[in-house]
């Protein structure tokens, strides 16, 4: 607890710089990839981080520096020589894209490899510590490093600030971007020149392995929450920042933990949590809708059985027992005790001692429910020439789906009718 | 009376994927009429559309517009992608959806002004989408989908409407509305062409034909266009040579002319 409060007093300049590098890197990131994703574009991100390595190999073999600057404007060329490649070979061969960009990463990266290797070995006493860009090194980060990469997330932000409009449209419709005289092939070249930068900027933190999580994830957890491009932008940096700030948390607290694996897993927890949990896009509240429905599939059943037991059959509404009512309609028993619960919750049927009985309301509802089953059945003997032995199973589910707007709609075509194919009455509620 | 030529193609020939598919292709269109570019399945109907947008290369030709190139009179002209060739899951509302048929070169980088916000207002409203206005577009049905898109070509404003495919996947009271707000559009002396598969309903919807099969069968007022015998031309397959033909283009990769072939404007064909 008392380390936790110590590193977000942001006292120590360490925790200062490590922390606020990983949260601005993350971010720039995460605001960028959400056009990769948005383009499906994913593994095109992925290519680009692994590109970068021979870039920054060969940069640092022809200055003998670390320098920040020198090493991006490596990993800059080479990231931009690989996703030209991508486009070439997508345009130019009979390759398709995927297979475009599984070349272009496992050379450029095999390349990479080959040259940090090289050295590696060749025992040039400043080499330590080019490896960091494999998985990331966060905790190794200097000011300098943290001035070049906060310079690099505020000018991409500014520059997806400025260009959201553009941004837009080329991302949802080139075509029609072009068609209306946009400069296309300018906007492509900025949001390629600003991935590849993101990119570049991030591998610091997280290495060209997990680099994509922190390009696509956040933005992939934010489209959960929210269908606007705006506030999932904003969502993306927020997921991304947070993620950033809990790995140099926790690689703080225990420091043989390292950040850029920490802040992928953070990332990856929240996306998990965003995908299962969110409201409307979720997997969870699908789950439950598909509970609801099930749940006033049976309610509506129970209730029509009701209404023919008694109002139809005996013209008043008898007291019925729920066994007399469970042998009308197959259905296990735990669903049912369930349904008569959930009945008597809704004031549609009434306790009346071990009987029950339906209330006013309850019999509007059922009326409701048989009046539909019987106008789907007219609509699908007259519109659809469906024989009488033919119908029912069809009306019996979609008596549960027709909206008040789409009866409307059904009673005006076939102009009021009172009875069904089978001559049953057709029960309107005034 | 002579209507001023809105659009003209001149021996146009395009390739797709190195594929010629569309073969000198030559006709001028009269301004305010309501043109049906029709042809079967893999005629070059949008093929067509795209290289009139300049959304792709011709091999050889050129279109004119108003008589001078597409870029000096991009404003002008107002294009309606398939509704299909988009991922309707973007995160958008139908007003930003209908909001990009004012971005415009002159408003790169800038915010729209309130004049751009009445004129998306007005063009939802013409296609009956107002009220659905801030509704997520992954919400709406095919022919809503449609509006969204014809009412993102009417903010554009233009003189002439390119219009691949409007009437495939929406509703019967969808298509007659875009169809009474095209023949509006044709009233106010609009040009409009669609691309339409749809031989039924095509005599009845157009003035206008343009009938393709790869080649250009013919281009004219639908009285002197739609007949059996040119209908049976466009629709009764393709001309064997000049497919296999095209199929050597495309296998043997033989550039369709010399590099710098220019073609020279102007009648020189006459």
């Amino acid at each position: 607890m008392h380390d936790i409060l110590a590193f977000f007093s942001f006292s120590d300049p360490t925790v200062r710089i490590v922390s606020l590098g990983t949260v601005f890197l993350a971010m720039s990131a995460s605001v960028v990839g959400t056009f990769a994703f948005l383009r499906k574009r994913a593994l095109v991100g992925d290519a680009i981080a692994h590109a970068i390595l021979p870039g920054i190999a060969i940069a640092f073999m022809l200055s003998g520096t670390k320098n920040p600057l020198v090493l991006m404007l490596g990993a800059l060329v080479s990231g931009w020589l690989a996703t030209w490649a991508m486009e070439y070979i997508t345009e130019k061969t009979k390759l398709s894209s995927d297979t475009a960009v599984a070349l272009v990463l496992s050379v450029f990266f095999g390349i990479g490899i080959m040259l940090l290797t090289h050295i590696q070995h060749s025992g040039s006493g400043n080499q330590s510590g080019l490896d960091q860009y494999l998985f990331g090194k966060a905790a190794g980060m200097t000011s300098q490093d943290l001035w070049t990469y906060s310079a690099v997330a505020v000018l991409l932000l500014l520059v997806v600030l400025g260009l959201y409009k553009e941004l837009k449209v080329y991302t949802f419709n080139p075509d029609f971007a072009a068609a209306s005289g946009l400069p296309v092939k300018s906007i492509r070249r900025v949001l390629n020149l600003v991935t590849v930068l993101a990119i570049a900027i991030g591998i610091q933190s997280v290495g060209v392995v997990l680099m994509a999580a922190l390009l696509i994830t956040p933005a992939a957890a934010a489209r959960a929450w929210t269908s606007s491009l705006k506030v999932m932008l904003f969502l993306a940096a927020l997921v991304g920042g947070i993620s950033g700030l809990s790995g140099s948390l926790i690689s703080y607290l225990s420091p043989a933990m390292p950040t850029g694996p920490w802040i992928v897993m953070t990332l990856s927890i929240i996306t998990l949590l965003s995908l299962f949990f969110a409201p409307k896009r979720g997997a969870l509240s699908r789950l439950l809708k598909q509970r609801r429905h099930s749940q006033k599939i049976v309610n509506e059943n129970l209730l029509k059985v009701f209404y023919k037991l008694s109002i139809e059959k005996e013209g008043e509404q008898l007291e019925l027992s729920q066994s007399e009512l469970q042998a009308e309609r197959a259905i296990n028993k735990a669903d049912f005790s369930a349904a008569i619960k959930r009945l008597k919750r809704k004031n549609w049927l009434l306790a009346e001692g071990e009987k029950l009985k339906l209330s006013s309301i309850g019999v509007v509802e059922a009326k409701r429910v048989v009046r539909l089953h019987r106008l789907w059945e007219m609509y699908l003997s007259q519109r659809l020439n469906l024989k009488e032995d033919h119908i029912h199973p069809n009306a019996e589910s979609m008596e549960h789906i027709i909206s008040p707007e789409l009866e409307a709609l059904l009673v005006k075509e076939l102009d009021f009718p009172t009875q069904d194919p089978h001559n049953s009455p057709i029960p309107y509620t005034n | 009376m002579e209507n001023e030529t809105a659009l003209e193609v001149h021996n146009l020939t395009a390739s797709y994927q190195r594929k010629p598919v569309l073969w000198e292709i030559d006709f001028k269109v009269p301004s305010g009429r309501l043109i049906g570019i029709l042809g079967p399945n893999g005629s070059g109907k949008t093929t067509l559309l795209r290289n009139i947008m300049n959304l792709m290369e011709a091999d050889s030709g050129y279109v004119k517009i108003f008589g001078k190139d597409l870029d000096e009179v991009r404003s002008r002209l107002s294009y309606v992608p398939q509704r299909e060739s988009v991922d309707w899951n973007f995160p958008a509302s139908v007003r930003e959806v209908v909001e990009m048929g004012r971005y415009r070169p002159s408003n790169l980088l800038r915010r729209l002004k309130s004049s751009d916000k009445q004129k998306v207002n007005a063009a939802l409203e013409k296609v009956g989408m107002l009220a659905y206005a801030d509704r997520q577009i992954s919400e709406l049905s095919g022919g809503q989908q449609q509006r969204v898109f014809i009412a993102r070509s009417l903010a554009q404003e233009a003189d002439i409407y390119l219009m691949d495919e409007p009437f495939v996947g929406v509703d019967a009271a969808t298509e007659e509305a875009i169809l009474a707000l095209l023949s509006s559009l044709r009233d106010e002396g609009k040009t409009v062409l669609i691309v339409h598969h749809d031989l039924q309903s095509a005599y009845q919807y157009f003035d206008w034909m343009i009938l393709l099969n790869t080649r250009l069968v013919a281009a004219g007022p639908k009285e002197e266009v739609f007949n059996s015998a040119r209908l049976k031309e466009a629709y009764g397959g393709k001309l064997n040579l000049l497919s296999k033909l095209g199929e050597i283009v495309a296998r043997e990769q033989f550039p369709l002319r010399e590099p710098d072939f220019k073609e020279k404007e102007g009648e020189g064909d006459a």
